[in-house]
């Protein structure tokens, strides 16, 4: 079996994955640790649109 | 003595306390959490890893071999090796039945072969965790 996943697709996964781990072993309060995660994740996806709009542009 | 002081020379506790934990956590990820009476954050571990892990081999990714040469060449393949290392039982069954990949170019494999080094690294921040709760320093 083989996944073929564009770009954003395989971004996404591993934001979602990344995100959900690094809110599990960071903070110390189930809260805290929900709040961090949800954070991650949203830095991932700024990050990835910023710089796909930035390549886009860039690229004339 | 300063806060930070005293816990840099804070004493390594024994290793019957900790060293299980650890191990299990290597071989199963999230295993040391469910060892230490955490099951939920052991549940998201395991899936989330675990489910990084499968991605990257359905994506096809190169599973590292240690190589040396020039120092690119060594830190790149020996880190990938070590990620990949990390990833506990899952990468040795992936090696025993055979399922390593071949490097083949193409973003899907790319992604493949990210997504199986970060699984490895992330089990790793889930030991050192695992490690944490078992000295006593994180609930």
């Amino acid at each position: 079996m083989k996944m073929n996943l564009s770009h954003f697709e395989a971004a996404f996964l591993f934001a979602l994955f990344t995100s959900v781990v690094l809110g599990v072993v960071t903070r110390n309060t189930d809260r805290d640790r929900l709040h961090y995660g949800i954070y991650t994740f949203v830095c991932f996806m700024v990050a990835l649109f910023g710089l796909g709009w930035l390549m886009y542009l860039g690229h004339g | 003595m300063t806060a930070k002081e005293k816990e840099q020379k804070r004493p390594l506790p024994p290793l019957a306390t900790w060293a299980p934990a650890v191990v299990l956590g290597w071989l199963i990820p999230g295993g040391g959490h469910f060892l230490l009476k955490r099951p939920g954050r052991g549940i998201l571990l395991l899936l989330a890893i675990a489910s990084m892990f499968v991605c990257g081999l359905m994506m096809r990714g190169y599973m590292f071999q240690p190589q040396t040469g020039d120092l690119l060449t060594t830190l790149i393949n020996t880190g990938g090796f070590v990620g990949d290392l990390c990833g506990g039982l899952l990468y040795l069954l992936t090696v025993a039945f055979g399922y390593g990949q071949v490097d083949t170019p193409g973003h899907v494999h790319d992604y493949g072969t990210k997504f199986l080094v970060t699984a490895g690294l992330l089990n790793l921040l889930a030991m050192v965790d695992a490690f944490e709760i078992a000295a006593g320093r994180k609930n």
